[in-house]
């Protein structure tokens, strides 16, 4: 009786990885002064994009303590039935939040995506 | 009602809570295997879950009871807790979350430790996130005696005991993978425990509006500044927002989850989320303030502000309604202590079990699972027994005391860190120490002298406004004088820390 042929050994691989061996990689993992400057784009862009979205934060958000502090009328006034620092705070502020966030990981999303179309080559 | 009947709707709550948490544990349990399994569930949580999980973490005894009895009491201004608390997660999402996920480190220690190269920065780094847990941990503990007090009559050191053994159980058997699924479920459960009464209490409050006239309201409870206003309010305030907006980044069961992330992508997608899950939760605790205005002033003047959100049901709705009602807001109550000394523990625990019980002692080292659960029984063990010694600690005082020490702290060390290629092990030493001394100390000083006025009072009861910038001057000028110890390696870490993962780069 013949022993049962084993299944063959089926090797599992991960999806094939983006191979982009191109000169500006390389002039990165050198770290030249080109690979250098790549880099110092990439991050200048990121930093620039989330100083933006904070000053944003701090001109709305931020300066609410301020405006009722120099308007403290504002603290009676009524919209729709409430109190307007009620109103701000308690409500309208998050949606602000959700939306500054779905606006920076977009952007930040496309940011990488052009750096890594820099990387493989692509001039725009 | 007897006061037999009046504790039914708490028992049973607290005890399906348990049950279920130490249910989906097990569960969970069934894919748990490896070291990696335990810290970080092996970097494998899609961004939904994780993203509930975070918030079910995130949203403390603090969230679901303080906030409301804060409001209560105090009004407008204590809204800036909450928009704190979820404004944190932007800064997070929009400084730190990507590149802390491919830094590819397991904790903060680690972080700090793979950026600058050293082994002493690593130290204090340990020691800062141990103080931060432990001090987080404490509220949690107490916050359980509370509850159990107020819902069904049970004596304080009670609840501590409860949550101690339902969170060491969970998390020395599953570790990070199962209690992803726990944290998870509990967001649901806290949101829908506050949602469900918030609904049929405005319904209520609505029937009532012909016939109620509503309360004269003094004034300064609709206006959003620190009580008493003025130059002092306005520094109250500001300080309250700089310690919560920059101190989430900083706390280790905050920061310990993003390593559970696939990529930096998904890290970011699941702070989004988290953005989202918090924004809806916190519409709720102020609707229980303003009721409680109209429905329950007198918690006020008793001292029982913090029980609002557990018995407000009860005086709006009476008979069989009110009481299931209060039943799930004690069970939220428990899901939130739960859940958020889960997340602690995993991060002290981590901590501790690097740093600690699985370091080499006499020639013999502990495996690496086991010196994990060793650490999580330390972990849960030092907080519980201070809680048990100590029941009456200011609760809301501590949970400020841990953000600010995380924004004077591990705040100006992730952000030079991963911003600024010039920190040296030296600075970050010295802005750790600037600022976590000048916190720390501040805040220890208010606890233990209690009550006095003027600027010196105030500057030492919200220190974070001075601190952070006093921890990043330090960081710069310091790293500045040291220039020639800039790590060899920085610039490698910094493709590391900002390029896409799917790109073929030397990330050192």
């Amino acid at each position: 009786m013949t022993e049962p042929s084993r299944p063959e050994r089926v090797r599992v691989a991960g999806p094939a990885r983006r191979r982009t061996p191109s000169a500006r990689t390389r002039d990165i993992d050198a770290e030249t002064r080109l690979g250098g400057m790549y880099m110092g784009s990439l991050l200048r862009e990121q930093l620039r994009l989330a100083l933006g979205v904070l000053g944003t934060l701090a001109l709305t958000v931020g300066l609410l303590p301020l405006l009722f502090h120099l308007a403290p009328g504002l603290g009676t006034l009524h919209v729709l039935g409430l109190p307007l620092g009620w109103l701000l705070l308690g409500v309208l502020v998050y949606p602000l939040l959700v939306l500054l966030g779905w606006v920076y990981v977009r952007r930040a999303e496309r940011n990488e995506r052009h750096f890594a179309d820099l990387m493989a080559g692509e001039n725009r | 009602m007897s006061p037999g009947l009046y504790a039914v709707p708490g028992i049973v709550a607290v005890t399906l809570v348990t049950v279920a948490t130490l249910a989906i544990g097990t569960w969970g349990l069934r894919f748990s295997r490896t070291t990696s399994d335990f810290f970080v569930a092996s970097r494998t949580v899609r961004p939904r879950l994780n993203a509930s999980a975070i918030g079910g973490e995130y949203l403390s005894a603090a969230s679901f009871l303080g906030v409301a009895g804060l409001v209560l009491t105090f009004g407008a201004d204590m809204l800036w807790y909450p928009v704190g608390w979820t404004a944190g997660y932007l800064v997070l999402l929009v400084l730190v979350a990507a590149p802390l996920r491919r830094s590819g480190a397991y904790t903060l220690p680690d972080f700090a430790e793979a950026r600058l190269g050293s082994r002493s920065v690593r130290a204090v780094c340990s020691l800062i996130v141990v103080a931060i847990g432990w001090l987080y941990l404490l509220p949690q503990f107490q916050g359980a005696g509370l509850t159990l007090r107020s819902a069904i009559g049970a004596p304080t050191w009670l609840g501590p005991v409860i949550v101690a053994l339902v969170v060491l159980a969970n998390v020395t058997s599953g570790g990070m993978r199962s209690i992803t699924f726990v944290q998870a479920f509990q967001y649901w459960l806290k949101l829908t425990a506050l949602l469900v009464p918030a609904a049929v209490l405005l319904a209520v409050w609505a029937g009532d509006r012909a016939t109620t006239t509503p309360s004269a309201r003094p004034g300064d409870w609709s206006v959003p500044l620190a009580t008493g206003g003025g130059g002092q309010g306005l520094y109250v305030t500001y300080s309250l927002i700089v310690a919560t907006f920059l101190g989430t980044m900083g706390l280790p069961h905050v920061v310990v989850r993003f390593y559970t992330n696939p990529d930096g992508r998904a890290a970011r997608r699941t702070t989004l989320v988290v953005l989202g899950l918090l924004g809806i939760f916190y519409l709720l605790p102020p609707v229980y303030g303003a009721l409680g205005r109209i429905y329950a002033p007198e918690l006020v003047a008793s001292g029982r502000s913090d029980a609002l959100v557990l018995e407000l049901p009860r005086l709006m709705v009476p008979g069989l309604v009110g009481d299931l009602l209060t039943g799930l807001v004690t069970a939220g109550a428990f899901a939130a202590f739960l859940s958020t000394s889960s997340g602690l523990t995993i991060a002290v625990a981590g901590v501790l079990s690097q740093d600690v019980t699985g370091r080499t002692y006499g020639g013999t080292r502990l495996r690496g699972v086991t010196a994990f659960r060793l650490a999580a029984v330390v972990a849960v063990l030092v907080p519980a027994v201070a809680a048990l010694a100590a029941p009456d600690l200011g609760v809301a005082r501590a949970v400020g005391l841990a953000f600010a020490v995380a924004a004077s702290t591990f705040c100006p060390l992730l952000l030079l860190g991963i911003w600024w290629r010039g920190l040296t092990d030296a600075g970050a030493i010295a802005g750790l120490f600037a600022g976590g001394l000048g916190s720390g100390a501040a805040v220890g000083w208010t606890l233990l002298s209690g009550q006095s006025t003027g600027w010196a009072a105030v500057l030492l009861e919200q220190p974070a406004a001075w601190s952070v910038p006093l921890a990043f001057v330090t960081m710069v000028l310091v790293s500045g004088l040291t220039r020639s110890r800039v790590p060899a390696h920085t610039g490698r870490f910094m493709v590391r820390l900002h390029t896409p993962e799917a790109l073929e780069l030397d990330r050192g």
